[in-house]
C-alpha cells in the first residue's frame, strides 16, 4: 500500500515551469547572498585601509566563483522578472517562451562577460 | 484593512519594486562589467563612489526596492514551502531589517570612505 | 492488429493504494480510454472510472497519463506510450473515490467560493441587454468562456498542491470571464472573493494550466487579468465601488 502519486517532474516538464523555477530559486539564493553583500560593503567605513583588508577575503577561489554565480543567479532573475513583468503588466502574448530562451541566452552572455573582464 | 486587501497592496508593492529593480538591476550590472576590469580594490571603489551624492542616491534607492522586494517574495516561499509553521513572517520581517540596516549602512560607508 | 501488448500501471484504491499492471492488445489508433474501457469489461470489472461523451466534448474522462493531466478519450496511445508501457492514475489534487474517480466537489465548490456565477438585475420584462461583441470586455470573457470544467488545469497547478485554500485556474478564469460581463452585478464581492493568497495573487505564473488546457484557454492570461484588477482596486477603488 502506497500514497496516491503526486505532481512529478513529468507534469512540470515545460518551459514555463522552468523559467518559475530558475526565477524562484535565483531570486532564494539572491536574497541569502544580498546581507552578506551590504555586510562586505559597509567594511568601507573602515577608510580605504580597512576596506581593502576586508575585500582581501574575497581573493580566494571559493569567493570568485561565487562572484560568477550571482552575477549569472542576477542576470536569470532579472530576465525572468521582465518576462514576469510582461505577462502580468504588459499586452497579452502568451506564456512568452521566446523570452525564457532569450533569458537564458543573456545568463549565459553575462557569464562569459564576466570571465572576459575579471582577470 | 482586510487580509485580501493586504495580500494585493503587499502584492502590488512587489511588482512596483520589480520595475524599479529591473532598471536598478541593469545598471548595476552594467557597472559591475566595467569595475571587475582589471581586478577590483578598495581605492579603485572608494574612488567611484566616495563623495558622489548621485551614486549613494542610486544605491539607496536599490537598498529600499530590495527591501520591499526580496521579503515578500522570500515569505511566499516559506509559506508554500513550510505552510503553517510561522516561520514566513519571522523570517522575512528578520531579512527585512537585515537589508535596510546593513544596505543603507552600506551606501553611508561607500559614501564617506569612512570618514565619518 | 498488432500482437505486442501494452503494459498498463493503473492505480487501484483510494488515496492509499497501488498500481496494477494489466496487460492490452495493442490497436492502433487506440486511446487511452479505449484501453481503460478494455481493462474494465475484459480483464477487470472492480475498475472504476469515469467518462462519458468519449469524443472531446464533456472533460469528463479527464486522468493522469504518464504523470501529465488529460483528457483520456483525446490521447492516442501511439502519442504517449513509453516503448510499450503506460501509467494511468486520477487527477491530482483531488480526493479519490475510488481508483481513477475523484470526487470533484471541493473544484466546483471552489468555483462557487469565486463567485464564478451569473447574477444580473434584469427580467424578462426588461428589454434584452446591449453587449457589444467588439467591444475590449466581451472579447477579454469570450477568450475564456469555453471552459467547461474537467479539472485538468485545477489537477495541473503547483499552488493548488501547496495551497489548500487556492481557488485554482478554473474557477479565477470563471471569475474573469465574469468580471468582463457588463451585466453582472457582483463584481464588487467578485473581486472581494479572489484577492489574496486564496486567490489571484497566489498565482505565480508556472503556466501549467494555460500549458494543459485540452480548450485551449489560458487562465494565466484571466488571472494576470484579475491581478491587475483587484491590485487597483484595492489601491484606488475600482469602478464598482472600494474593495
Amino acid at each position: 500500500m502506497i500514497s496516491r502519486p503526486k505532481l512529478d517532474y513529468r507534469a512540470k516538464s515545460h518551459l514555463s515551469y522552468f523559467a518559475y523555477a530558475c526565477h524562484r530559486f535565483s531570486g532564494l539564493l539572491l536574497a541569502c547572498f544580498l546581507p552578506l553583500h551590504f555586510l562586505m560593503l559597509s567594511q568601507s567605513l573602515r577608510g580605504a585601509a580597512g576596506f581593502e583588508s576586508a575585500l582581501g577575503l574575497t581573493d580566494l577561489w571559493v569567493f570568485k566563483l561565487g562572484e560568477w554565480v550571482l552575477v549569472i543567479l542576477l542576470a536569470i532573475h532579472l530576465a525572468g522578472g521582465v518576462r514576469l513583468l510582461m505577462i502580468e503588466f504588459g499586452p497579452w502574448r502568451g506564456l512568452r517562451k521566446g523570452w525564457v530562451q532569450v533569458s537564458i541566452l543573456f545568463a549565459i552572455i553575462c557569464g562569459l562577460l564576466f570571465l572576459y573582464f575579471a582577470n | 484593512m482586510s487580509a485580501a486587501v493586504f495580500q494585493a497592496k503587499l502584492w502590488y508593492a512587489q511588482r512596483i519594486s520589480a520595475m524599479i529593480l529591473g532598471i536598478c538591476v541593469a545598471i548595476h550590472l552594467i557597472i559591475i562589467f566595467y569595475a571587475i576590469r582589471g581586478g577590483l580594490s578598495a581605492q579603485e571603489i572608494l574612488g567611484r563612489t566616495q563623495g558622489n551624492l548621485a551614486f549613494a542616491l542610486f544605491y539607496e534607492i536599490f537598498v529600499l526596492a530590495c527591501f520591499v522586494h526580496a521579503p515578500i517574495g522570500v515569505s511566499n516561499i516559506l509559506q508554500e514551502t513550510f505552510p503553517n509553521s510561522g516561520l514566513a513572517k519571522p523570517i522575512s520581517w528578520l531579512l527585512a531589517i537585515l537589508i535596510s540596516t546593513l544596505g543603507t549602512t552600506a551606501v553611508i560607508g561607500v559614501y564617506s570612505g569612512g570618514s565619518l | 492488429m498488432s500482437h505486442t501488448d501494452l503494459k498498463v500501471k493503473v492505480w487501484r484504491g483510494t488515496d492509499q493504494g497501488e498500481f496494477v499492471e494489466y496487460l492490452v492488445p495493442r490497436i492502433s489508433n487506440q486511446t487511452v480510454l479505449d484501453v481503460v474501457t478494455y481493462i474494465q469489461r475484459k480483464l477487470d470489472p472492480t475498475l472504476s472510472y469515469r467518462f462519458a461523451c468519449r469524443v472531446g466534448m464533456c472533460g469528463s474522462c479527464a486522468m493522469t497519463v504518464n504523470g501529465v493531466a488529460r483528457w483520456t478519450c483525446r490521447t492516442h496511445v501511439s502519442k504517449i506510450v513509453e516503448g510499450d508501457s503506460l501509467e494511468i492514475a486520477p487527477l491530482n489534487n483531488l480526493p479519490v473515490i475510488k481508483d481513477l474517480a475523484t470526487d470533484m466537489r471541493e473544484f466546483f465548490n471552489k468555483w462557487k467560493g469565486a463567485v464564478g456565477f451569473f447574477k444580473g438585475d434584469q427580467t424578462r420584462h426588461d428589454d434584452f441587454a446591449k453587449v457589444e461583441p467588439q467591444s475590449e470586455e466581451r472579447q477579454l470573457a469570450n477568450a475564456g468562456i469555453e471552459c467547461i470544467g474537467c479539472g485538468v488545469c485545477y489537477a495541473s497547478c503547483e499552488v493548488v498542491e501547496a495551497r489548500s485554500n487556492y481557488l485554482g485556474p478554473a474557477a479565477l478564469n470563471r471569475a474573469w470571464t465574469l468580471s468582463n460581463d457588463i451585466r453582472d452585478v457582483q463584481q464588487i464581492e467578485r473581486l472581494r472573493a479572489v484577492a489574496g493568497d486564496a486567490g489571484c495573487h497566489a498565482c505565480h505564473t508556472q503556466g501549467s494550466c494555460t500549458e494543459r488546457c485540452p480548450k485551449a484557454i489560458e487562465p494565466t492570461a484571466s488571472i494576470a487579468g484579475l491581478k491587475k484588477l483587484v491590485a487597483r482596486a484595492a489601491v484606488k477603488g475600482s469602478k464598482w465601488g472600494k474593495l
